[in-house]
């Protein structure tokens, strides 16, 4: 009963948001808020705290009640909320530090130059590679067989090639999140449905008409599912490299803090990386509900297709 | 009986031109793959589509009905023979794949409004593709139309919110809106429950009625057919072939009391085994769609 109910007023709530707004941002807006107020009253929040207690819960029994041998080395969680919200850090990192923030600003500027490029390019050569069978014979094979070198094979690479501490950084990064954008839309632009470009063909649109209004549109599902994945991996390579070169960055936090043994920051850096890893994330899956509001209003609809 | 279409200011009075939309199909023979080792999908077939009238093909999934389709709307050649329409070679030996355009337009087995247009970024998108209108014209026409056809207040909705009985109309107003001279369906009310499907078959009678297009309309439903066509052609499995001509002649406009007259019970009688025969055929050669 709680079940049906939220998304039968979801609907009735679309329908009327859409035949009274001629401006699809303000329902776009409206929506968002109604999900959120469900979300709100739906059990998911507090089934999600619990799920939090729990993770918490176990690391503190294992390492500050049990002590169990393998967590020893291990901080606890008193002593890393302590340190990370302390105004004067024993290890010298915590909220109050600007270094911290220095760190995350880093990182985060890397992560948006290095993912900002994967789009700028990964995005259009996926789409030409859907889209031209004879350009992905050229350029397919060459893709598929760099795609399984690993980032960090490349640190030696990225090192000699080029100069000073950032760039190789945001290269590393960069690599792994535009294969991923690229090899995703490829997929969407395969993915979609012949009748559409037949319609299309149908009622005079020209090839590059084709091209800008329905395998662009068509393939957006695939396009944001890959920056999804993209943005993810390039947290992953990002940290690899800022632990290898670079100063400053979460990883290098992460790093630097090994080994000079201050192990409760080691968990703070991780776990500022997950947060704003989720945040970036979450971002890029906002930006996609806006772009692709058909997709959004659909799914709200329970999807009947 | 004769008809005389209702003045309505969205459908153009297509009556009052002269009748267009004709298609001859002369000797057309499709084979897939090589000549010798490939799958004859069609195999010399010979029928006329008339002007301003329904013409439905009939057959079992995957006797090659829709490969008839596809070689009109040029999304797929053909190995020999020739098609025309109103005496210009669409497709012939010296060009075995016609170019498609909107002057045939399909409407599809599974519908194919872009999910990610409104409802009337999808109408207006053929005049507006093609230079033929303005935006503000075409959604003008749109307008204008869809109100005709009974579509009101969807205009800003996107196919995927609106029902699949109402989205199969906006994609008729869609091809509408070009003026073809015939409209090509295939299979498009396959999906939809008999209920809903009844509906349809009258909302495109009413169409058809104010614009007399030409309807080129593939079903494996006799009754559909026997109630929609002023021609029904039965046609043989694999290889495709018309296997029985009919000129239906019950008067339009029909409605849904037509299906209880012994006329149409007449047609159904005389019809229904030869399609079971060639469904027969089909079963047991394994239904394949192409």
């Amino acid at each position: 009963m709680t079940e049906t109910s939220p998304a039968s007023l979801l609907t009735t709530h679309v329908n009327r948001g859409v035949a009274s707004d001629v401006s699809h941002g303000v329902s776009a807006t409206t929506i968002a808020l109604h999900r959120f107020m469900l979300w709100v009253k739906s059990p998911r929040p507090y089934l999600m705290l619990i799920g939090f207690a729990g993770f918490i819960g176990f690391w503190y029994l294992s390492v500050e009640v049990w002590k169990l041998p393998r967590f020893s080395e291990m901080p606890g969680p008193t002593q890393v909320f302590r340190e990370w919200f302390s105004r004067d850090p024993t290890y010298g990192t915590s909220i109050f530090t600007p270094e911290y923030y220095m760190h995350i600003w880093v990182s985060t500027r890397r992560i948006t130059i290095a993912f900002s490029l994967a789009t700028v390019i990964g995005v259009p050569l996926g789409l030409f590679l859907g889209w031209s069978e004879r350009f992905k014979q050229y350029v397919f094979p060459v893709f598929e067989l760099l795609r399984p070198v690993p980032p960090l094979a490349w640190v030696p690479l990225a090192i000699v090639m080029f100069k000073g501490s950032e760039t190789p950084v945001i290269f590393l990064t960069f690599l792994a999140s535009f294969y991923a954008t690229a090899l995703n839309t490829m997929l969407g632009v395969q993915s979609i449905d012949v009748s559409y470009i037949r319609a299309a063909n149908c009622l005079g649109a020209s090839r590059w008409q084709v091209f800008r209004h329905v395998i662009v549109p068509g393939s957006m599902p695939f396009i944001f599912t890959g920056l999804q994945i993209s943005v993810g991996v390039a947290w992953f390579s990002l940290v690899a490299g800022e632990m290898v070169s670079g100063q400053y960055g979460l990883g290098y936090l992460i790093n630097t803090s090994y080994t000079m043994v201050r192990y409760p920051t080691i968990i703070i850096g991780m776990i500022t990386l997950g947060i704003v890893g989720y945040i970036t994330s979450a971002g890029v899956r906002l930006v996609g509900d806006y772009l692709m509001q058909w997709r959004t209003r659909e799914l709200a609809l329970g999807g009947d297709r | 009986m004769s008809v005389q279409p209702a003045p309505s200011r969205g459908f153009p009075p297509a009556a009052a031109q002269s009748r267009t939309g004709g298609v001859q199909i002369n000797d057309v023979v499709k084979i897939y793959g090589t000549s010798d080792t490939g799958v004859l999908a069609v195999d010399h077939c010979t029928f006329d589509v008339q002007p301003g009238k329904i013409t439905v093909v009939v057959g079992p999934s995957g006797c090659g009905k829709t490969t008839l389709l596809n070689a009109i709307a040029g999304f797929h050649s053909i190995s020999s023979g020739s098609i025309y329409l109103d005496d210009e070679l669409l497709c012939g030996p010296s060009r075995l794949k016609a170019q498609p355009g909107p002057d045939r337009i399909v409407v599809f087995q599974n519908g194919a409004l872009f999910p990610w247009k409104t409802n009337i970024e999808n109408v207006t998108f053929g005049p507006v593709m093609q230079g033929q209108l303005s935006r503000a014209e075409a959604y003008e026409k749109a307008r204008d139309m869809m109100a005709d056809a009974g579509l009101r207040d969807i205009e800003h909705n996107y196919p995927g919110e609106i029902s699949s009985g109402v989205r199969r109309r906006v994609e008729i107003v869609r091809a509408l809106m070009n003026d073809p001279k015939i409209l090509l369906l295939d299979e498009p009310y396959r999906a939809l429950d008999s209920l809903t499907k009844s509906v349809m078959h009258e909302a495109l009678l009413e169409i058809f009625y104010k614009t007399h297009v030409s309807i080129f309309f593939i079903t494996h439903d006799l009754e559909e057919a026997i109630f929609l066509g002023h021609r029904v052609v039965i046609m043989t499995t694999r290889p495709c072939r018309p296997k029985k001509i009919l000129d239906i002649d019950i008067p339009h406009p029909r409605d849904y009391s037509v299906l209880t007259t012994r006329r149409f019970r007449e047609f159904m009688d005389e019809t229904s085994a030869a399609v079971h025969e060639e469904a027969i055929k089909a079963f047991a050669a394994g239904e394949k769609e192409r």
